[in-house]
Formats: structure tokens, C-alpha cells, sequence
């Protein structure tokens, strides 16, 4: 059974329509591992009648010569970020403890539509705030890839840490993940697996516990360049609910995967090698650039002068935006409540409990650079530096096809080392995400190399915007090239 | 111009208005859910409206329309540009915890309402009108110790109108907002109805010395719920700051509260007043961007305004711009004037609407609405009078019945026995009668004493019980006195 929890997407969907595998077999190998892999607290909820239930159905249709959708009988997990409708949803907080929603979001009903099994709800830093799971109210997640000593002390990185660690350890094919400033791409790169940040705007929002509304976005995380490419065909398009959505069609990303992009134009830029950059990290990242040149992409040197600025400006936006979008959480009706005497008593302690302190320093961070006096100084001047930090993208676009960077600046850390940074230096860790973020182009994460001690490295492969096409077949390329297929076995032994 | 002549002379008043006008439309602004007035506690209410986790708003456009309509009406600036921005503050019954509204970029820009009061007509200035959506109620008085919330009202738009600081009096206030109901009304993106809060006012009032150019600190009164709330609101707050003054003291800019048993205003908590509202774009939004053809379609299909009404009513029916700007100020009143005037002279039709309706609808406490008369019965009435079937005097007493019974005229002449007498014959055997009974009297007016013609034709009325044609009698009386 341990191979089924190895396949690809792609290659299980194969075995299914050749009826060698049936989708109630693929999904019990993976219940089953998700028992042994509990320690790794990947999942906040598990579902495993309703995923039987699931598969069982799948198979039938399959029997039948029907099928619901590109991905029917393909087991999945949800971040738990995403409402899903009777299943609880908890944002990894205490607020939303025991919140079940009556609606389901449009990203995980059109895998439902697709014929996803849905295996159930992982772990995700409090809120989406966070780039370890340790915000989590249910506890950290650990990465399936252990340090020099065996031991299972690493973040799986965050906040879509639950579904990089659930993915890299065979405890699902394929998670939804949502990043707002790396939050796909940041544990991708930490747990070995690919993950792509769509296109600000290709897919719906809806149904997403909102962080941050103008940076978040739905993507895919999974253990292929074309998994992911068939997962976000699914999960893209208007819904009719989202206003920030795109009207425009989804294209079959898998039919871009060509394995040429001979003459294609690769940018680098030099901003991302800053004095100090992580030797390991400069190292994984100039063997990307290699392998894309023999594969016969021509580098190009590009410079993104206001790339120093994303930091800062993203936590002034993010917070900004996060402290308007968690006012909802006030005790007053679906959250948890703690009284007062008045009504503001109770506001300030169902939120001094409800919310971890990273959710509550956010808050605050938003609400001072949004007030009247300092609302100049931080949030205009932010946004004005944003429109930058998008026209230094839209130029380089204007000569490149592509640009390629590292995912994060280090590989996995542990818990012992995050606990003891002050959280300006987690901060850093978000350094080479948060760019494509504020300027909503396409970025993909994939794992190119490994770092001294073994630890999975990714690179992000940046692109125009609604252009993940380039993306993807530039990442398919370097993923093959690179022949990187590791897992963390040791898990398993 | 109005003042108030205090002990250390005269005063002006600056006043401005706020006006929310709840948008008519079968949805709420950011949501799918009825925007229906005076459902069950609770039962209009969308997931979006509650403020769920994940939720987002998409904006009505039947909303937009009626703000650009409203615009229209405001004579204002259409902006093709408007965004959407949060207002943050914690409520209970605010569940997202911020109102979106558009403080940076309203959809409708300057614009003036032409107000006439005793004093003439002036144009009151129109700074904006801005697109939000509306909070939910909190009940305090019905659970001891609780608060109770109701979400239907929560996310049903409205257009919020503020005015320039235009108006220096409590009259010019007052029809002020009796004009701008007219005009939503006319253009139906508001029903107008103050007392159900689908048209809630606060008044902006400051005093100056006359002669002053510069502002004094404004207060701002919240809840003024009707026109004559804010007339007496805006005599109250200036008398009260004028007092302040004139006692050496100085004036805060504060938010009052109007208490309309008392007619005063008293200060809110000031905890109530603290708030900083953080502004900012709302990034679930796209800016709304409306196209020249977008906005020139619903210029076009404009119903006619108030404005345009008056003039029509001066320049092609002759009435006084006074009478003209009383019979528009609602449409139910234009309405009804509109369906008495046809085929019917318009001036006489004006004057029974204004004299004899009007005081009639006031003492029985009516609206014009509710009235027992039906228009088309009060222009049948007046085409009685003028074609002679009976005279104004026995229209009067016609007109008492209709409003008792509802009866049409022709019928009550008829079932009385009113019609006027214009049989020459018998009003010439009638002459004849009186006035061999009264040969003195003649023999006097062959002498030239005219005077007492008038008495003859009273005598005629009075034998024929009022129903002879005046006009005719005192024709045919001439023509007998020469005969004689």
C-alpha cells in the first residue's frame, strides 16, 4: 500500500481509468496514513467517513463510464482556511474553535464538482498568519523531513504548512493551500513539494477566511509541476461571488507542460542576492539557473530596484487590511464568546482569548498604521510604493518570459530556533515572496535542491500575470531537469 | 435674510444637512437578500450580511442606478470614478465590524436643490452624495439586560446626501428636506418615509454675528426625523448656542442628540463620538466605473423632476411660481393636480387643490393621498362652474358633499336639484316678477342710482335660491331696466 501514498495525481488518475486501482483502495491507503503520521499533527480534522463515502461514490461513477471531473477519485485535504460546508472550520484558532460553516467555498466546491475525495482539514498558522504553523491554537505541525539527528524538529513552514507536510508525507495526493505573502510557496520549499500562488484574481476568494482580501489567493500544493497544473485548473474562475475574480477563461495548464523553452527569457535578478544570502540557498538557486540555461533558456540579468521595500510594505498592507477583516470575530454570533458587563467588556474578552498573539499583534499593527495621524505616513505611502514594487514586475516583463528566485532564504528551521527569533526576524523569512504578492503575479514553488543536512530547497518561478502558462512549463522543465523525487521516507521507516 | 435678534445683536444661522436615504430596491446593496421594509426579526438577512468568515460583498447595480438617478436629480456631478471604503468601528449590530461606504471617491459630486421659501428661491448646495450600506437595529428595551439585534435593515443601501452649508433658517432647512423628498420620490429610489427610517436627517447647526465671515464651531444633531424636527431642531441648537455666547461662554463642535417629546437637544455620551473610523479602500471591491452610455441611458429615461415640473406648471399652465413649487413638492400632490387638470382650466383647478382641498385635507388630518375627493371629481367640478351648470357659491356646497359621500359633482347637482337656472325665459319671468314687485327701486336707478342694481340681482339669487346663472341675471336685468 505505501506506493499509493507515493503517486502523483497524474499517475493515480492513470491507474484509476485503467481500473488497477480503485479510489476507496487509493483513499483508505491514505487514512491509514494518516493514522501512522498523527504525531506529525497535519490535520486539525479528519474526515474519513465522509471520504469513503466519497471514494466509494467516485468508483461507482468510474464503474458506470461516468465521472464527475478531472480529478474524481483523487484524495485531497483542505487547508483549514477554507469553509467547508458541515465540517468545522477553524482558521487553526480558538475564535473559530467549534465554527461550522453552512456554506461551502467556491475553490473546494469545484474540487468537489472535479471529484475530489476530501480527506479532511489541515493545519495552518492562526488565521493564516504565520510562516510555521507554531500560531496554530491546535498545535504545531512538524515536516515530515527530519534534522541530521533523526528527530522530527523542523517547521513544516507556514501558514500552508499543514498541507505541505500532509502532501510531502503521503497523508493526502494534493492540499489547497492560500498565500497572502508565501504561504504556499515558503512550506513548499520547506517540506520538498510544489505549490504555486496563482494570479491575484484567478481564483475565487469565497468562502476563504479572509487575512489579508487584496494579497490572499487560493493555490494548489502537491508532488508535481503537473499536479498542480491539474489542480488549478479546477479550482480557477469566477464564481459570480468574488468581484476581484477575472472574467477570463481557464486554460488547460497541463497542455503548456511541452518540456521546451528553448530561446525562452529567464530573469534574475539581482536584488534577491543580497550580501549574506544563505550559501546553501545560493547554491540550490545557481544550479536552477544552470539547468534552465542547458536546457536552453537564456538568462538574462534584471534588476527589481524597490524589491528591498516588499517587506515593510507588505506587513503595513496586510495588517492593515487583516485588523478590518477580523473585526467580524467579536463574540456577537457565530464565534466563541466570552461576556463582559458591557458590550465592549465582552468584545475585549472574547478577543484577548479568542485570538493567539501573533493574530492580536497584527491587529494592533493595523489598526495604528490605519489611524487618523499615521494613515499618511504607513498606509499611503505603502500603497504608493506597492504600485512600484508592480511596475518594476510589468518592465521586467517587458524583456523576460519568466524570472527565477529562491522560495525562502533558509531551508527549514526548527522549532527550538523560530521560538527564539523576536517576530520582525520570522518576519525575514517572508523576504522573497512577498514581492510577487504585492504585485498579484504568478509565482511557483518547487523544491530544486538539498541543503547540506539534507533538507529539501525550492525556487520560485515568477510570471506575468494570467501567464501562469510560462510558469508552469518553465517549472516542469527545471523539475525534470533537477530530477528532484525525494521524499521523506524516513517518516515511514 | 432670517435672524435672531439677541442681547448683543443679531445673529445668523449656518446650517447644513445630512440626509440617509434608504435606496428602493428589491436586494440590499452588497448582498441578495430583501431589502423589504418590516419582515420578521431576522429573516432578511445573508450570510453576507451577518459578517460570516470567508463572506464577500458584490455590489447591486439596481443600487448604483438609483444613486446616478438621484444625482440626476441633485442637478450634481456624476463621478464615472468611485471606490468603496471600510469604516471601521465595533457594533453589534455592525458584523463585518466596519460599514462600507465611499468617503474618498462618492459616485455623485456637487450639485444644488432649489429651495423657495417666503424669502424667494435660492439654490442650496449639494457636496456629495456617496453610496453605503446600512447597519442593523439593536434593541435595548425589550429583554432587561440584554441587547437584542435584528439584521434585517443590516446591508440595505443607502444614498447618503450632504448638503453645504447653504442655509441660514429654520424654513429654508425644512423645505430643504421637504424638496429633496420630493425629488427621490418623484425619481422612486427612495420612498421618503421618514417615520419608518427610510429617510433619516442630522442637522449641522452654527451661529455667527452678522456680518461675521468666518464658521463658529458647528454642532451636529443626529436623528432628526422629520421636517418639523429639524425646523425646531434648528431653532433650539442656534437659540442655545446664542445663549452660550451671549453669557461669555464658548461652543464645542459636538454630536447632540434631537429629543422630540421635549424639543431639545441634549449632548451623546462623548465615548460615542470618539471614534476613529480608520478609513480605508475596501480591497473586496473594484472601483465602480461607469461609461458616458451608461450614464447619458439613465439621463434619458429620467421621469420628470420636481425642478422641471415647477417650470412646466409656471411657463405653460400660468401659475405663480409660488403655487407651482406648493402643488410640486410631492408627487402625490403633482399627481393629483395632474389628473384634475385635464381638460379643465389648470389656474381655477390650482386654486380649489390649494384653498378648498388643502384645508379641507388639514382638518381631517388627510394626506392627499387619502383624500375622500377624487381628482378627476374636483376637475369635473370646476368644468361645472365654468360652463355655467352651477355658480362657484353652489360649488362650495357641492364640494362639502363630495368630501362627505365621495359622490362625483354632476351627481350631487343632479340628486340636489343645484343646477344653476340659465333658462332665459324663466329668469326673464323672474326679473319681471321682482321688479314690478320693486318699481321704487327701478324708478331710483332710471334716476342714476346705480348702486342699487347689485341689491336687484341680490333679490334675483335670493328667490331662485342661488341657482341662477349670475352673469345671465345681471344681463337680462339690464335689458329689462332699458325696457322698462
Amino acid at each position: 500500500m505505501t506506493e499509493l501514498v507515493n503517486l502523483h495525481i497524474s499517475e493515480a488518475l492513470d491507474l484509476l481509468n485503467k481500473k488497477e486501482i480503485s479510489s476507496v483502495e487509493l483513499t483508505k491507503a491514505h487514512l491509514s496514513e494518516m493514522e501512522k503520521a498523527r504525531f506529525l499533527n497535519a490535520y486539525i480534522t479528519e474526515t474519513p467517513e465522509r471520504a469513503l463515502a466519497d471514494a466509494e461514490a467516485s468508483d461507482k461513477r468510474r464503474a458506470n463510464g461516468d465521472s464527475l471531473g478531472a480529478l474524481d477519485g483523487i484524495p485531497i485535504a483542505n487547508k483549514d482556511l477554507y469553509c467547508t460546508a458541515g465540517i468545522r472550520t477553524t482558521a487553526a484558532s480558538k475564535m473559530l474553535s467549534h465554527f461550522v460553516p453552512p456554506y461551502e467555498s467556491t475553490v473546494t466546491q469545484k474540487l468537489k464538482d472535479a471529484g475530489t475525495v476530501m480527506l479532511g482539514k489541515v493545519n495552518t498558522d492562526q488565521f493564516a498568519m504565520g510562516g510555521s504553523t507554531m500560531t496554530s491554537y491546535f498545535g504545531v505541525t512538524k515536516n515530515p523531513w527530519t534534522d541530521e539527528k533523526g528527530e522530527y524538529s523542523l517547521v513544516p513552514g507556514g501558514s500552508s504548512g499543514g498541507s505541505a507536510a500532509a502532501v510531502s508525507a503521503g497523508l493526502c495526493m494534493g492540499a489547497t493551500g492560500s498565500d497572502t505573502g508565501g504561504s504556499i510557496r515558503q512550506p513548499a520549499s520547506f517540506c520538498g513539494i510544489t505549490g504555486i500562488k496563482p494570479t491575484y484574481g484567478r481564483c475565487s476568494r469565497y468562502g476563504i477566511v479572509a487575512f489579508a482580501s487584496s494579497l490572499d489567493q487560493a493555490g494548489p500544493m502537491a508532488r508535481s509541476v503537473k499536479d498542480c497544473a491539474l489542480m488549478l485548473r479546477e479550482m480557477a474562475g469566477a464564481d459570480g461571488h468574488d468581484s476581484t475574480v477575472a472574467e477570463l477563461p481557464v486554460p488547460d495548464f497541463t497542455a503548456a507542460l511541452t518540456g521546451d523553452i528553448r530561446g525562452k527569457k529567464i530573469g534574475i535578478p539581482k536584488e534577491y542576492r543580497p550580501d549574506g544570502l544563505n550559501a546553501e540557498v545560493a547554491r540550490v538557486w545557481d544550479k536552477g539557473i544552470q539547468l534552465l540555461q542547458d536546457a536552453g533558456a537564456e538568462i538574462v540579468d534584471i534588476s527589481l530596484p524597490h524589491t528591498k521595500y516588499a517587506l515593510p510594505v507588505y506587513y503595513i498592507v496586510a495588517c492593515a487590511e487583516a485588523s478590518s477583516n477580523l473585526s467580524r470575530y467579536d463574540g456577537v454570533r457565530y464565534t466563541e464568546r466570552v461576556s463582559g458587563h458591557t458590550l465592549d467588556e465582552m468584545y475585549e474578552n472574547t478577543r484577548t482569548d479568542g485570538f493567539g498573539p501573533e493574530v492580536i499583534r497584527r491587529i494592533l499593527l493595523g489598526t495604528f498604521v490605519l489611524s487618523a495621524g499615521f494613515y499618511d505616513a504607513y498606509y499611503t505611502r505603502a500603497q504608493r510604493v506597492r504600485r512600484l514594487i508592480y511596475e518594476d514586475f510589468k518592465k521586467a516583463f517587458e524583456t523576460v518570459d519568466a524570472i527565477v528566485v529562491p522560495a525562502a532564504p533558509t531551508p527549514a528551521l526548527s522549532y527550538e530556533a523560530m521560538k527564539n527569533m523576536s517576530p520582525v526576524d520570522t518576519y525575514l523569512g517572508d523576504v522573497f515572496t512577498t514581492p510577487s504578492s504585492l504585485a498579484g503575479v504568478p509565482s511557483l514553488s518547487l523544491p530544486v535542491g538539498l541543503s547540506n543536512t539534507g533538507l529539501p530547497i525550492g525556487l520560485q518561478i515568477i510570471g506575468k500575470h494570467f501567464d501562469e502558462n510560462t510558469v508552469f512549463q518553465v517549472g516542469d522543465v527545471l523539475e525534470k531537469a533537477a530530477g528532484f523525487n525525494l521524499m521523506p521516507h524516513r517518516v515511514k521507516g | 435674510m432670517y435672524t435672531i435678534h439677541g442681547k448683543t445683536g443679531d445673529w445668523e444661522l449656518v446650517i447644513g444637512l445630512e440626509v440617509h436615504c434608504q435606496i428602493l430596491s428589491k436586494s440590499k446593496v452588497f448582498s441578495g437578500a430583501s431589502a423589504e421594509f418590516g419582515a420578521e426579526q431576522n429573516t432578511h438577512v445573508s450570510f453576507i450580511d451577518a459578517g460570516f468568515p470567508g463572506m464577500l460583498p458584490k455590489v447591486n447595480e439596481k443600487c448604483i442606478e438609483q444613486c446616478v438617478k438621484t444625482g440626476f436629480g441633485l442637478n450634481a456631478k456624476i463621478n464615472k470614478y468611485s471606490r468603496f471604503d471600510r469604516k471601521n468601528y465595533f457594533y453589534a449590530d455592525l458584523p463585518q465590524g466596519y460599514q462600507i461606504s465611499q468617503l474618498y471617491h462618492p459616485i455623485v459630486g456637487e450639485g444644488y436643490i432649489e429651495v423657495t421659501t417666503d424669502e424667494g428661491t435660492r439654490r442650496i448646495g449639494v457636496e456629495r452624495l456617496h453610496l453605503e450600506q446600512d447597519a442593523g437595529k439593536s434593541i435595548h428595551d425589550m429583554v432587561p439586560g440584554k441587547s437584542l439585534i435584528d439584521l434585517n435593515r443590516c446591508g440595505v443601501g443607502l444614498m447618503e446626501i450632504v448638503s453645504k452649508p447653504d442655509m441660514h433658517s429654520p424654513a429654508e432647512a425644512g423645505e430643504y428636506l421637504r424638496q429633496l423628498r420630493a425629488i427621490v420620490r418623484a425619481l422612486g429610489t427612495c420612498d421618503g418615509n421618514m417615520d419608518e427610517g427610510s429617510m433619516r436627517c442630522d442637522v449641522n447647526v452654527s451661529v455667527r454675528k452678522v456680518g461675521e465671515t468666518t464658521l463658529r464651531p458647528r454642532t451636529e444633531v443626529k436623528n432628526v426625523n422629520s421636517v418639523r424636527f429639524v425646523m425646531q431642531a434648528v431653532e433650539f441648537e442656534a437659540n442655545r448656542q446664542i445663549d452660550i455666547y451671549e453669557n461669555g461662554g464658548t461652543c464645542q463642535q459636538e454630536t447632540r442628540l434631537f429629543d422630540s417629546v421635549n424639543v431639545e437637544t441634549r449632548p451623546m455620551r462623548s465615548k460615542e463620538n470618539a471614534n476613529d473610523y480608520r478609513y480605508f479602500p475596501d480591497p473586496d471591491l473594484l472601483p465602480v466605473i461607469l461609461t458616458d452610455e451608461y450614464i447619458e441611458n439613465i439621463r434619458q429615461n429620467l421621469p420628470e423632476l420636481p425642478e422641471a415640473k415647477k417650470k412646466r406648471y409656471v411657463e405653460e399652465l400660468g401659475l405663480t411660481p409660488y403655487d407651482a413649487s406648493i402643488l410640486t413638492a410631492d408627487h402625490e400632490t403633482s399627481d393629483y393636480f395632474e389628473t384634475a387638470i385635464r381638460g379643465q382650466d389648470a389656474k381655477k383647478v390650482a386654486n380649489w387643490v390649494m384653498g378648498d382641498l388643502f384645508a379641507y385635507l388639514n382638518k381631517s388630518a388627510k394626506t392627499i393621498s387619502e383624500s375622500p375627493i377624487k381628482a378627476e371629481d374636483l376637475g369635473a367640478l370646476v368644468g361645472l362652474i365654468q360652463d355655467g351648470t352651477i355658480s362657484g357659491k353652489i360649488a362650495k356646497e357641492v364640494f362639502e358633499i363630495m368630501a362627505e359621500t365621495g359622490k362625483a359633482p354632476a351627481v350631487i347637482v343632479e340628486e340636489k336639484g343645484l343646477k344653476q337656472v340659465s333658462d332665459t325665459g324663466a329668469i326673464e319671468a323672474l326679473i319681471a316678477d321682482i321688479l314690478s314687485a320693486n318699481m321704487d327701486k327701478v324708478a331710483e336707478i332710471k334716476a342714476g342710482k346705480d348702486k342699487l342694481k347689485g341689491w336687484l340681482v341680490g333679490q334675483i339669487m335670493k328667490a331662485s335660491q342661488g341657482k341662477v346663472n349670475p352673469a345671465l341675471a345681471n344681463q337680462l336685468l339690464n335689458k329689462k331696466l332699458e325696457e322698462v
